[in-house]
């Protein structure tokens, strides 16, 4: 099922928490929500589990719109919401009964499904205990449970990693991979690389707007589209070096680099590169090239760059 | 109807988990079991009489304080810990929700109404007693707690906060319980009888002398859903206000 995301704007007062956004997450596809505090991830992922009607815009999932069939949406969706709101008065056990119950799982069904949930959210151990006794970790685990239960068509996560531990935030990672092959999943996250390992696709929303949407590859190359190169060069005077290198017809700016290696962080041109030229004019020189590093863009700056302005 | 009783298989779950219930049905029949029994000015030994009034008269107080503090915590905890807006995601409407609420604090209090039986086949062998003032007592009694259940859900639903609810719930309550009644006295003519009719103990008292009345019915019912109307009208706004 896919999600349509149309026009959706949502107002708190005076305020656009989301302000006229419009994306379409097909099956199979892990999307990640980026964005600082207060941009209106959370916003958005509750209009499309209507939690609550946009202002104006609309969200369809398979076709089906939110504001006009809700209760037929609500069969397909599993959310988990970022405060994690649970039972704490409920045994584990009885609480994921309870909602597997709700989305009408067969009576015969039920008792394997729930075990199965438990088996893949790992709280064996942890079962016959009362909810409230449960650690933040575990109390994750059966959030993400009860929005697995009825194996549903579409996954909506708001931060799922919080409070696990490293080990388990791998195995949850690779559980909403999985899922996402035949699912549709949007997830929430301020952890960059975790959206870069478990999402195919990356939304970058900001101030209720969207600020970029692609691969995380694609959103690397935009955010600087020129070759970046960390250069040390040895056997001659810095300031001549300088020189030669802003000669360079391809290069475009260069500028001292002071760290470990001090050296030149030498930026060319859009779409053209400078290694041969630096290589031919050291060549040329007589000095030595010791380091030529190819600098990558990080997902972290591509953000902040977005984000900050 | 599925789902309304899931909801309220879950709520009185809690009810029992949480002690509350046993708390609610033990000061209940000792409250009632006391002023029926024991000398105290209005018992049956005084009255001489095989009859139940005495235990009706005392559970109608009993119970119009009880029922608020069922209820207060239904819809106000769940708004607070955040577990309502999750559940509303799940194939559950606002009407089922509330309807759960409901239907559990109704089935408990039936509970504790059945344990009073006991006082029935007690009295009905010290000598005659009217088997059918009996019956319609019992439903007088169950009716009123299905209409402050209503409203007891509907001031659950306007606030967070469970003392507030249960505050709340008690100030609407005893409008009906007496308020109406005292005001109609001394207000005559058409506003008389309108306030005559909204008064609860008048159509209490009918039915408690073994007159079953449509008209009651339709009153007491119609309390109840006035409630749970206001309550899902409330929890179809949080779309708008809520953040």
């Amino acid at each position: 099922m896919d999600i349509v995301v149309e026009n959706l704007t949502r107002k708190y007062g005076a305020q656009r928490a989301v302000d006229d956004i419009s994306f379409t997450v097909h099956t199979g596809e892990v999307l990640g929500f980026l964005g600082p505090n207060g941009a209106g991830k959370t916003t958005t992922m509750k209009a499309i589990t209507t939690s609550f009607a946009p202002t104006s815009g609309d969200v369809k999932i398979g076709n089906i719109s939110v504001l006009d069939q809700p209760e037929e949406i609500k069969k397909h969706i599993g959310y988990l919401p970022e405060s994690n709101p649970l039972y704490s008065e409920m045994a584990v056990l009885d609480y994921l009964h309870f909602v597997a119950e709700l989305h009408g799982i067969p009576r015969d069904k039920r008792e394997s499904r729930v075990l199965e949930m438990v088996n893949v959210c790992g709280l064996e151990g942890e079962k016959h205990k009362l909810i409230s006794e449960l650690s933040k970790g575990y109390r994750q685990r059966v959030g993400l449970a009860q929005a697995l239960i009825h194996d549903p068509e579409v996954l909506i996560l708001d931060e799922p990693t919080t409070g696990l531990d490293p080990n388990q935030i791998v195995e949850i990672r690779e559980l909403i991979k999985k899922i996402g092959r035949e699912k549709t999943v949007i997830l929430s996250s301020h952890i960059l690389a975790e959206v870069e390992a478990t999402c195919d696709r990356i939304l970058i929303i900001n101030k209720g707007k969207i600020v970029a949407d692609g691969t995380a590859e694609e959103l690397r190359k935009t955010a600087r589209g020129n070759e970046l190169l960390r250069v040390t060069i040895e056997g001659g005077e810095k300031n001549e070096i300088f020189t030669a290198i802003q000669s360079i017809p391809t290069v475009e700016s260069v500028n001292f680099f002071a760290g470990d290696t001090p050296g030149f962080e030498v930026s060319s041109a859009n779409g053209k590169s400078s290694r041969k030229a630096i290589f031919q004019l050291c060549v040329d020189n007589g000095w030595f090239l010791t380091a030529l590093i190819p600098v990558d863009t990080k997902l972290e700056d591509v953000f902040r760059n977005l984000t900050m302005k | 109807m599925k789902q309304i009783w899931i909801i309220a298989k879950k709520e009185l779950h809690s009810f029992f988990d949480s002690l509350m219930a046993y708390v609610m049905l033990v000061l209940f029949l000792g409250f009632t079991g006391f002023f029926t029994w024991m000398p105290s000015g209005q018992d049956i030994f005084l009255i001489n009489q095989a009859t139940l009034q005495p235990f009706f008269g005392i559970a109608y107080w009993t119970l119009f304080f009880f029922v608020p503090l069922l209820t207060m915590r239904g819809v106000a905890e769940e708004k607070r810990s955040g577990t309502l807006e999750l559940l509303l995601t799940k194939p559950v409407t606002d009407w089922q929700f509330v309807s759960g609420k409901f239907l559990s604090t109704l089935l408990l209090i039936a509970v504790a109404l059945v344990l009073t039986l006991p006082y029935y086949f007690t009295i009905s062998r010290l000598g005659p007693i009217d088997h059918g003032a009996v019956l319609s007592g019992y439903l007088g009694l169950l009716l009123m707690s299905a209409a402050y259940t209503g409203i007891g859900i509907f001031a659950s639903t306007v606030s967070k906060n469970q003392i507030v609810a249960v505050l709340l719930a008690l100030l609407i309550g005893i409008f009906f319980h007496i308020i109406f009644d005292v005001l109609a006295r001394g207000i005559s003519g058409f506003m008389g009888e309108i306030i005559h009719y909204l008064s609860l103990s008048t159509h209490f008292e009918s039915i408690s002398r073994g007159v079953i009345d449509t008209k009651d019915l339709i009153y007491f019912l119609s309390i109840a859903f006035a409630g749970l109307l206001g309550s899902v009208s409330i929890l179809s706004k949080r779309s708008l206000s809520d953040a």
